[in-house]
Formats: structure tokens, sequence, C-alpha cells
């Protein structure tokens, strides 16, 4: 059974339409990850799951309950942890994991509140104020309080948005975690890396829709093939170089300072130049290339 | 959680969604309840010294046959309840929406805006009702006679700040900024306080403010305290009436504008 389901939603703000016909189903004990740019849609499809925006047609079902009608039931069984550090800041660690188990009436709140405390590892940190914490402390503690009740399912709005390295990797380690528990998970991102160290499957998002679906290898073979070909130098050159491979139908996309020709191993009598760096396609490429923004 | 039954359904209004929603404010309010309670008891304080002491010892007499501090102690109450209930519920709503995003996280979990109104206005009305006996214990240390009706008092200040509070949480919600509360502040809610009969009986006004006066959900709480304190009169029970009526409205109002703002 799929755990989220969307059919046909659509979802627009006055003249601008977020969700435009949205199919996307996540099966059960899967994680998906939902890559998009900036304003591809995924916030909007995170606020529809959580009953916080309510779509103008379509069907949304969520574990099984059709939404925005139980939509609650829904919430009482999933968990989210938001793009935005909503944490009470003037409040303690364990009062602010507290109040939140007793949002989701967790039977035992003392002993939920125990394992948030371990899972984020704050424990020594429980009576300080959220303020006083540091960034990667205040995302573990928005991360375990999302999991206070043990939810089936998990929506995570670009979990690690804006943290250093190390602690995205940390974080990662914890979704990690859940995810071989078995905890379905929807994550958007738009941190390519991100997509796929963690998602069992990627969906790409651009304007509402979902163009692109599948596990990142096979993404990648389908879209991008299996060589991409970087080439760097002056813009004159890349100009000439971009020319050169698309005269034989290859596809290039820009790389930052450099162009990149995707398909490379399809390219004939020299549409490669030989200073360029041939490397394995990758869901970067496919990202681009599909929906014509850069990544980070 | 996950027990539970296929098809269990929840219903409005939970319990545990209620309270759990206020043991976020209780948390919250431990942080900053000295300052509040500090102006809450001083205030009042204050305006009796320069009021009842001030204006009763060298203007006023008597009002109503009551001496000028009896009168605006009792008078006070009302003030204490709007102010108490009011301003936080503005404020407190439009931070919690606009710049912590608290409501985004409480509404991801199984909450719904009615029950956030709700807990929110409950828990403003129970910390009024406290407040607003404040004014008359000053009273009385500065000499008006306890009276077992005055037990009665926190209801009403329940009543009316449950009114009060969900104006707030509906004003909050129908600005598009904080500069807002300024137009709200001047035009609704001093006049409110000043036409009350808190610091001048209504009924030597003219008749045109007499007719507003009766409007003033304030105006029937400062009658009501009045009347605890020294006597009630049948019509105490409309003036009830009215509260609950005013109290109601706008908490319903609220739940409307306050859904609207979130659910989109």
């Amino acid at each position: 059974m799929a755990a989220i389901e969307l059919k046909g939603t659509v979802k627009t703000y006055g003249a601008i339409t977020a969700v435009d016909g949205l199919d996307l189903e996540v099966p059960e004990g899967t994680c998906l990850g939902l890559l998009g740019p900036n304003g591809a849609g995924k916030s909007t499809t995170m606020r529809l799951l959580t009953g916080q925006a309510i779509a103008d047609s379509g069907e949304i079902r969520v574990l099984g309950r059709e939404l925005p009608a139980r939509s609650k039931e829904a919430r009482a069984l999933m968990g989210v942890v938001p793009q935005l550090d909503n944490l009470d800041v003037d409040v303690s660690v364990e009062d602010n994991l507290s109040v939140f188990a007793r949002l989701y009436r967790v039977p035992d709140v003392g002993e939920a509140v125990e394992r948030a405390l371990e899972l984020s590892r704050l424990t020594g940190r429980r009576r300080d104020a959220v303020d006083e914490l540091s960034g990667g402390m205040r995302r573990r503690l928005l991360l375990a309080r999302g999991l206070l009740h043990r939810p089936q399912l998990l929506l995570l709005d670009e979990p690690t948005v804006g943290l250093d390295p190390q602690i995205r990797t940390e974080l990662w380690a914890l979704i990690d975690a859940l995810r071989s528990e078995g905890t379905t998970i929807l994550m958007s991102t738009h941190y390519i890396e991100e997509a796929e160290r963690l998602a069992d499957e990627v969906a790409v998002m651009a304007h509402g829709q979902i163009i692109a679906r599948g596990r990142p290898s096979e993404l990648v073979t389908e879209h991008a093939g299996r060589h991409t070909a970087e080439v760097y130098g002056p813009p004159e050159r890349l100009a000439e170089v971009r020319a050169r491979a698309e005269r034989d139908g290859l596809r290039v996309r820009p790389a930052g300072p450099a162009i990149a020709i995707v398909g490379a191993e399809r390219a004939q009598n020299g549409a490669v130049p030989e200073e360029a760096l041939v490397r394995a396609a990758s869901l970067e490429d496919v990202f681009v290339l599909l929906t014509g923004e850069e990544a980070e | 959680m996950r027990e539970s039954p296929e098809g269990v359904r929840m219903g409005r209004l939970e319990w545990p969604a209620i309270t759990g929603v206020m043991s976020r404010e209780v948390a919250n309010f431990r942080t900053f309840w000295k300052a509040t309670t500090f102006s809450s008891v001083l205030e009042p304080v204050i305006y009796l010294l320069a009021f009842g002491l001030g204006l009763g010892a060298t203007i006023v007499d008597k009002v109503d046959g009551l001496d000028y501090v009896e009168f605006v102690g009792t008078g006070m109450v009302a003030t204490a309840v709007i102010f108490s209930s009011a301003l936080p519920a503005m404020y407190g709503t439009f931070i919690k929406e606009r710049f912590q995003r608290t409501y985004d996280a409480i509404l991801a979990a199984p909450v719904d805006v009615e029950e956030l109104v709700t807990a929110e206005v409950l828990w403003i009305a129970l910390r009024s009702a406290v407040y607003g006996c404040f004014p008359l214990i000053v009273a009385i240390a500065f000499g008006l006679a306890p009276a077992p009706g005055m037990l009665i008092v926190p209801v009403f200040c329940f009543i009316t700040a449950f009114g009060f509070a969900s104006f707030g949480v509906a004003t909050a919600a129908s600005v598009s900024k904080i500069d807002q509360f300024n137009y709200v502040t001047t035009l609704l809610v001093t006049p409110l306080f000043l036409l009350a009969g808190t610091f001048f009986p209504i009924d030597q006004l003219p008749d045109g403010a007499q007719v507003v006066a009766n409007l003033n959900p304030l105006y029937h709480l400062v009658e009501l305290v009045r009347h605890a304190a020294f006597g009630f009169e049948t019509t105490d029970l409309i003036r009830i009436a009215v509260l609950t009526v005013f109290a109601l409205g706008l908490w319903r109002l609220a739940v409307a504008r306050l859904e609207k703002r979130l659910i989109n």
C-alpha cells in the first residue's frame, strides 16, 4: 500500500499555480526524495500533506486517510520536520519535547521525552533554553520532536538546509537509521547529494509536477547516459565546444565555470575535445538537464 | 499511535489537544510571569493613588454614593481584564503566527485551528481571571470592605477576558503588519477602557454615550464587579448573558479568522 497518494492535485495561490496536477505515490517503507529547484512546489506539497494547505482539486490520501477530511488522524500518525526552525526558543529543551508529546497524545510523556533526548544527544542540555543551543543541536531537536510518537511516516522538508557539512552528515546518519527501521520518508531537498545518499527513489519536481522518477542510478542512465565530459576554458572556447557538441545532438549544460557534455559516450569524431575531463554521469546532470537550473 | 485501529475518527475540540497547547503557554509563561505579574499588581496601586487618593481628596468626594477609592478600585478590575487579555492575545498571536512560526509546528500535530484558538483564549482568560482580582485586593488594602459576592468576580473576569482574548486573536489574524495594532488600540481598546464607567459614572453622560456604553462589554463587567461588592441587582443576569454572548461570538470569529490565515 502507498503511504502517500496524490492524484491530479492542483493548488493555486492567486495567479500562481504552485502544484499543477501532481500525481505522486510513496510506497510504505521507502524513502522518496523530492528534488526540485526553489519554487517547484515542494513546500506546497508538504503543506498539502499536513492539511495546512487545501487543494483546489484532486485526491490526497495519507496512510489511507482522505485529506482534508481526515487530516487530523493522518497527522497523528506522521511526523513533520519543517524547513524553518519553529522551536520555542525561550523554553527548555525538555519542555519543547513534552509539549509536543502531549499534542501527539503519547501515553507516556516522560518516556517519550527521554527517548527523544537520547536520539538528539541532548540529555545533558535538557534544562537549557533552546536559545542557548547551536544550530546543529537545534536541528537534531527538531528531528527528535517529530519522532516523539514513533510515526509511521516522516515528512522532512529540506532537512539540512543551511547546515555545515559535518552537521549535515550527522543528520543523514539519523535519517538513514530511521529508514532502515522501516519508517516511510518523504524528503524534499534541493541538495543532490542528500537525495542520492538517502533516497530509495528520487522524484524530480518542476513547475508543480513530477517530471521524472526512479532510483537515482536508473534516472542517471535514462536521462544522462554513462559519461559526462566537463570542459573548462574561456567563454569563447566554451561556446565553440557547445556549438560543436550540440550539432552532433549531444546535450550540454552549464556547470559553474565550465560546461558539461552529457552522454559523452555517444560522441563521435571530436565532439568532446581532448582537454575535457570525462567522469561518470551523475544525478546532478539529470537534475540540471530536466529542470534547466543549476543544482547546489 | 501505531496501534490505533483503522477508521477511528478524531473529533472536534479534543481535550488533550487543548491542554497540550495550553501546556506550551504555561511553559512559556514560566519564563516571563514575574514581569507581567509585577506590572499587573503595581498598575492598580498607581491608579488608585493617582485617581483615588489624588482626585478623591481634592475634587470628588463621593460618586454614586461610593467613596472614590471604592468606585475606582472596583472599576479597575475591568481595566486589568482588558489589558491582560486583548493586548497579549493580539501581540502573542501575531508573533507566534508570523515570527516564531509556532502555529505551523502545532498544526502539523493532530491539532486543529479551533482547538488551537480555544486553548490560547482559555489560557489568557484564566490568567486574566487572576489578574482581574489584583485591583480588588489592592482596593481592599486601601479600605474597600470585603464582601462575599466578590468571590464570583474571577468568573465575571474569565468570561469577559475570553471575549477580549478572542477579539485579540481575531485582530491579529486580520492585520497584515504589527504596526496596525496601533489603530486598534487607539480607536477601539482605549475608548472601550475609558467609556466603561471605571473613572466616572456613565449615567451622567449624554444619551448617545450611554447607548455606546451599554454596547461595551467592559461596562457590564464594571457594573457586575461593583454589584458584587455592594449588592447584586436582578438586571445583572442580563449583563452576564450579554458578556457570555460576547465571549462566544468573538470566539467563533477568532476561529474563523485564524483558520483563514493559517489554512490556505
